[in-house]
């Protein structure tokens, strides 16, 4: 019988190593005669630089070199923009290092190397910039007024992108309908906050005429090719490794002006060059997420059926626009939700601020959408006197109506087209999990009765999942019986060493632990763009599946040659390939890499290789020496997760705290490779999701200084503020590649301000209160329940 | 973010410390537990040029229940008064209110003379020593005195402390008979400092149905601990009822005067300041009458 | 008077056991003598102001924040870390068994803070409740994980360090 692996929840290939303390993140490399980074950040949000005088830092002991953009060569190039798009037709990146101008606080402005991290920061105090203040951009409503003060002055404007969706025909819809509810809804900013900040080791291996850089980056290979491509080098004389990364969460991709500054000090000093960002750098040199403020509209029948949805909102870009507008255009593709919305139109316009650049952070634009679209449904049911889940059942898309395209063009450019899913299924079986009706019908009105505020929300969501450009893996077993493994998708804490090599074991039918995948190296692997989008497990899982698959088919060949038998009559199980009903008659996976592989003088084990007569040219055209096969998979477009989540909270209104007491999550990600990893991931989505609904806000001042740059008062939540979560899981494969498998990545993070807003306004009910922002807090909660003394 | 350069000195005895101190008093800190200082120092918002560390002073170490009071001597850790069969028996509040002391790793190191010193106005120890009507010992080269709480605490990180001055010793006054106390606070995180808190001390007649006593000290509403004093005078000699409570509330209310921040507003702090007093009433009414004894 | 104190110090710490003498600038964080002075790279920095745990160790037994410690004052302690947590080369502490187990960690960076404060938590608390266990993990920081698995860990693991 075959083993079953893939579907497995076995344990981690990664967890010794990272629970003994020998874990590898790249603050732990110390190379010898390392010099150390530290930035001077602009300590204005907008302002012209007269003049910058290192002079006096440059004498400081231990420091080596002090540089502003004069000095930087190569890195005076304006940084890419990574994603243009048709619809940024005012885009603008910055430079590395700030040339005449800055634009937010926390911007790059100069660079200390010295002996140590000590040494450079006293050096850093040492330096003297002349400022002349502009006014800063901060209120993005105010930014796209006329006469607003500019960001960037050349543009003209502060509007980066304006974008409009249309699908079908919007005004007839809300000419027509029976009801429309309008409602504006805010989402702050925020930030992913791993807990290990970004860092950054590079030097030049002067043996091997190789830029070697550690990177806490999602994205090696992009890195990869921008410093080839920067320094005038081979991509093979550079090499990335993202080693191990403490969490990435979306804000470790791009390219930072620190990615490119620090490999080049490492060429330009030939010494070993480190930076590693602190957390108060962190929270104004790695960008932020999440500010959108939409006037949304739901026109809807007499039943409550949706017939059209019209969003217009402004999102803020920050200060630059490196990535694109991939997060809006998230949010506008996503909006529809798993609802049929035969009429949309949505527009939005990127608006820069003085402010940190935005780019995704888990969820990326979804949270926002399911917000919106959560948040209209409630209204639905609420002024149609419905039940919210009968809203949604209504309105769902209907298990027989796959493949449903929602009419836009998503991120990948493909069209926004679900592939698969069950929504009325997830919901009845999210219901079932919270046992709603008992819920809703005795325990609340029995907990109502003490005088408690309690409530129930339900949300659903889908999450484009999957996409391209492509990815790919080289599986090869190696004569020593390993299986080696390697693409260019790293990982940040989702398991991909486990993941990836259970897909290949259970190919292969080899031993978990047999199988080492090797991720995040650009020497391993050339080609890929990294890990973002809840993707991995889809694209990079079904490049090895196809690359192992292309392995087992060159065993099973190699075996019916060797043992002259036809390759049906073969079995491939236990690690070996055997005769079927002549076990004896086989050879382990190990051997048939000795055999593919006709070296005369090749030491390898239990060498099965035996002299042969001569019958032309020992390797024939056409074969390999080697069990390999190297393979890309590029989805014909995203695939669709989708999930439902209920939460019951409690509110003190006294005090405008509020407790949550219970979640239930239903996930569906169709195949799961490892349902333990998939929940993992879930949970801690879900966790973040909270914080952006009752924790986690950025507050950025008129004059655009982030009042909460620090721990102490950027709120991410702990233990004791995560409730337990209850997740069940249904399976609607993807039709779209080898496994079956969709993302999970982000999908707990996707709900939760939805769905806390729905809980929230439920327990508050008697108030009549309107929940229309996120994140909330205690004391907004409390001014919903006493006006007369707020 | 790592500290500026500055000079350590490790003294091992009080008086070689205060010795130093009285020379140096200018430029240099005092280090205690260090988990409001170092951070200071990490973010280079303190600067001193000398660090005095005051953790090899085992003299400053201990305690007692002397003549009515708890005596803790200034470098006793928060870890060591929660774990201490003395405190709670004999001042119960402040057994309550170290437990809200941020996370356990914070109260191992912070120390109740550093906290006292640093005198942050979210902090629960100056809230409870305001409450007890507690004092502070001082000592330097010149002598030493004994301020009370309502003297020590000056403004926003500021105390009768003179520079050349150390905290040696802070003692907590233990409550008469029939009398029960409550520490309760509103926090937006377990553990973080709170955005109002307030130790509530309740006194209660002979027959348990009236109030002869009450303190109400709050944290968060202003620069230093205050007490409402308009609110106790108040309370003495109503019953021990609901519409006490709420009426004591509302006598909050009007005579405090917090600022509002990021995380709450002014009125925020002035409604829920007036809840906790209501509820921390009660609360240290009803352990008057289990007879929880100070 | 001349300037009183130093701006380096020899100090003398004993860590997982093993004795080192080092000469250090007053101003280095214990958390950066361990990890780049003695290069035992297991603790984490994730925030330098006390707030997120990772740095958590033990320090004379007790669980601290290594970021607001400065090397000079380890001078004289006997001082834990996750290096220290497993018995020995081959074998793994109940702990760390556990969240092997119930996949307590993701990217393993908040990792070491968990270990070391639970460790010293379960030494006396045995029997821990839901609660108890996530109140002592709260000043732990985790951004992947949601904590769920980490507090199904530390149960485990108490139940493995009663078995024995």
């Amino acid at each position: 019988m075959p083993t079953r692996i893939f579907g497995e929840p076995i344990k981690r290939a990664e967890d010794p190593r990272l629970l003994t303390g020998r874990g590898r993140y790249t603050d732990d490399i110390d190379l010898p005669g390392q010099l150390h980074v530290a930035f001077l950040r602009s300590p204005l949000a907008h302002a012209r630089i007269r003049s910058i005088d290192v002079s006096a830092a440059r004498e400081m002991p231990g420091v080596v070199a002090v540089w502003t953009y004069a000095d930087i060569g190569p890195c005076q190039r304006r940084m890419p923009l990574l994603i243009p798009h048709p619809d940024l037709t005012h885009p603008y990146t910055r430079y590395a290092l700030a040339k005449d101008e800055v634009n937010h606080v926390g911007e790059p402005v100069a660079m200390v190397i010295a002996e140590s991290r000590y040494l450079a920061e006293d050096a850093v105090e040492a330096i003297v910039v002349e400022w002349e203040e502009l006014p800063p951009v901060v209120d993005i409503e105010r930014a796209v007024q006329p006469g607003a003060p500019l960001v960037h002055e050349e543009l003209g404007t502060n509007v980066a992108a304006h974008y409009v969706g249309i699908v079908g025909d919007p005004e007839g819809a809300f000419s027509r309908a029976a009801h429309v509810f309008r409602e504006r809804l805010i989402i702050e900013r925020s930030a992913g906050m791993p807990i290990e900040t970004r860092a950054i080791v590079a030097v030049w291996n002067d043996v091997e005429g190789v830029l070697e850089v550690w990177d806490t980056t999602q994205a090696p290979i992009v890195i990869r090719n921008a410093l080839a491509a920067l320094f005038g080098l081979a991509p093979t004389q550079v090499r990335v490794i993202a080693p191990d990364v403490g969490g990435g969460f979306g804000c470790k991709i791009m390219v930072y002006p620190e990615e490119v500054l620090v490999p080049y000090a490492a060429l330009t000093l030939r010494r070993p060059i480190k930076w590693t960002e602190d957390r108060l750098e962190h929270f104004v040199g790695t960008n932020h997420e999440r500010l959108q403020i939409h006037d949304a509209e739901i026109a809807v029948d007499a039943e409550g059926r949706i017939l059209g949805i019209r969003d217009r909102f402004l999102h803020d870009a920050g200060a630059y626009t490196p990535y694109g507008i991939i997060v809006p255009i998230i949010t506008a593709c996503q909006l529809p939700g798993p609802y049929k919305v035969p009429n949309y139109h949505v527009e939005f316009r990127a608006v820069y601020s003085n402010t940190v650049p935005v780019s995704p952070y888990r969820g990326a634009g979804r949270p926002h959408a399911a917000f919106v679209m959560e948040r209209l449904l409630d209204r639905v049911a609420d002024e149609l006197g419905l039940d919210r889940a009968e809203v949604r059942r209504r309105n769902f898309i209907q298990p027989h109506e796959f493949p449903y395209d929602v009419g836009l063009i998503f991120q990948d450019g493909a069209p926004t087209r679900y592939d698969s899913g069950n929504y009325p299924g997830m919901l009845d079986l999210l219901l079932q999990q919270m046992d709603y009706d008992r819920l809703v019908r005795e325990e609340l009105p029995r907990l109502r009765a003490e005088g408690r505020f309690v409530g129930v929300g339900i949300a659903c969501y889908v999450e484009g999942t999957g996409i391209g450009p492509y990815e790919g893996a080289t599986v090869r077993v190696e004569p020593t019986g390993q299986v080696y493994v390697a693409t260019g998708m790293p990982q940040q804490g989702q398991a991909h060493k486990t993941v990836l090599a259970q897909i290949v074991a259970e190919e292969l039918q080899v031993p978990v632990g047999s199988v080492q995948v090797f991720e995040g190296d650009t020497a391993h692997f050339q080609f890929g763009s990294g890990t973002y989008a809840s993707r991995s497990a889809v694209v990079c899982g079904s490049a090895v599946a196809l690359a192992a698959r292309k392995v087992r088919e060159q065993g099973l060949q190699l075996a019916a040659e060797e043992l002259e038998v036809a390759v049906e009559d073969l079995v491939v199980e236990d690690g070996r390939v055997y005769v079927r009903g002549a076990p004896e008659r086989g050879f382990t996976w190990a051997q048939l890499a000795q055999l593919a592989n006709p070296l005369r003088y090749a030491y390898a084990g239990d060498l099965v290789v035996r002299p042969r007569p001569w019958t032309g040219p020992t390797l024939p055209p056409g074969k390999q020496p080697t069990l390999e096969a190297t393979e890309y998979y590029s989805p014909p477009h995203a695939t669709w997760a989708s999930g439902a989540v209920g939460l019951l909270v409690e509110v003190d209104i006294e005090t405008g705290q509020l407790f949550f007491r219970k979640l239930w999550v239903v996930h569906d990600c169709g195949k799961m490779i490892n349902p333990m990893v998939v929940e993992g991931q879930v949970h801690g989505g879900i966790a973040q999701g909270i914080g952006g609904a009752f924790y986690e806000k950025l507050y950025y001042d008129e004059n655009g200084q982030l009042l909460n740059a620090s721990f102490m008062d950027f709120l991410i939540p702990t233990a004791m503020e995560i409730p337990r979560m209850e997740v069940a899981h249904q399976e609607t494969p993807s039709p779209l590649n080898p496994l079956g498998v969709k993302g999970v990545g982000e999908a707990g993070a996707i709900p939760m301000p939805a769905v806390v807003a729905a809980a929230v306004e439920d327990a508050l009910r008697p108030f009549g209160v309107r929940i229309t922002r996120m994140p909330l807090d205690p004391d907004q909660l409390w001014r919903m329940t006493h006006p007369e003394s707020s | 973010m790592k500290p500026p350069r500055f000079r350590y000195y490790a003294p091992q005895s009080l008086e070689e410390a205060l010795a130093v101190l009285a020379e140096t008093a200018d430029e240099a800190k005092p280090l205690a537990g260090g988990q409001s200082l170092i951070p200071m120092l990490n973010m280079r918002l303190a600067r001193p040029s000398l660090l005095i560390d005051l953790n090899g002073l085992h003299e400053l170490s201990g305690i007692e229940f002397d003549n009515g009071a708890i005596v803790v001597r200034a470098m006793t850790r928060h870890r060591a008064v929660e774990r201490s069969p003395l405190v709670a028996e004999h001042t119960p509040l402040l057994a309550e209110a170290i437990r809200w002391v941020g996370h356990l790793p914070i109260r191992t190191r912070g120390t109740v003379g550093g906290s006292v010193a640093h005198a942050d106005p979210a902090a629960e120890l100056p809230g409870v020593l305001m409450a007890l009507d507690g004092t502070v010992q001082l000592t330097s080269r010149r002598g030493q005195r004994l301020v009370p709480a309502e003297d020590f605490f000056l403004d926003l990180l500021t105390t009768a402390a003179e520079p050349d001055e150390l905290v040696t010793e802070v003692r907590f006054p233990s409550l008469p008979a029939r009398t029960g106390t409550a520490w309760l606070e509103v926090a937006r995180r377990h553990g973080d400092y709170a955005l109002v808190g307030v130790g509530a001390v309740v006194s209660l007649a002979e027959d348990f149905t009236t109030v002869t006593e009450a303190r109400l000290s709050f944290i968060g509403v202003g620069g230093r601990p205050v007490r409402a004093r308009l609110a106790e005078a108040g309370l003495r000699g109503q019953p021990v009822s609901a519409e006490t409570w709420r009426a004591a509330a509302a006598t909050v209310r009007g005579e405090i005067d917090p600022a509002g921040d990021i995380h709450a507003s002014a009125e925020y702090r002035r409604y829920v300041a007036g809840v906790l007093a209501e509820r921390a009433l009660a609360l240290a009414a009803e352990r008057a009458r289990e007879g929880a004894r100070q | 008077m001349t300037a009183v104190g130093t701006e380096r110090r020899v100090i003398r710490v004993v860590v997982n056991g093993v004795p080192y003498e080092r000469e250090v600038e007053a101003r280095l964080l214990l958390s950066d003598f361990l990890r780049h002075e003695l290069g035992l790279t297991g603790t984490h920095v994730g925030c330098e102001h006390g707030v997120c745990g990772a740095c958590t160790v033990l320090f004379d037994g007790e669980p601290v924040r290594s970021c607001l410690l400065l090397a000079v004052q380890a001078d004289g302690h006997a001082i834990e870390t996750v290096e220290g947590l497993a018995p020995s080369e081959s074998e793994l502490h109940p702990l760390q068994l556990a969240f092997w187990e119930k996949h307590g960690l993701q990217c393993g960076y908040c990792t070491p803070g968990m270990l070391m404060v639970l460790k010293a938590f379960l030494a006396e608390h045995p029997n821990p409740t839901e609660e108890e266990i996530r109140e002592v993990i709260s000043g732990n920081l985790c951004r992947c994980t949601g904590y769920q698995n980490i507090v199904e860990a530390a149960r485990y693991a108490a139940q493995l360090m009663r078995q024995s």
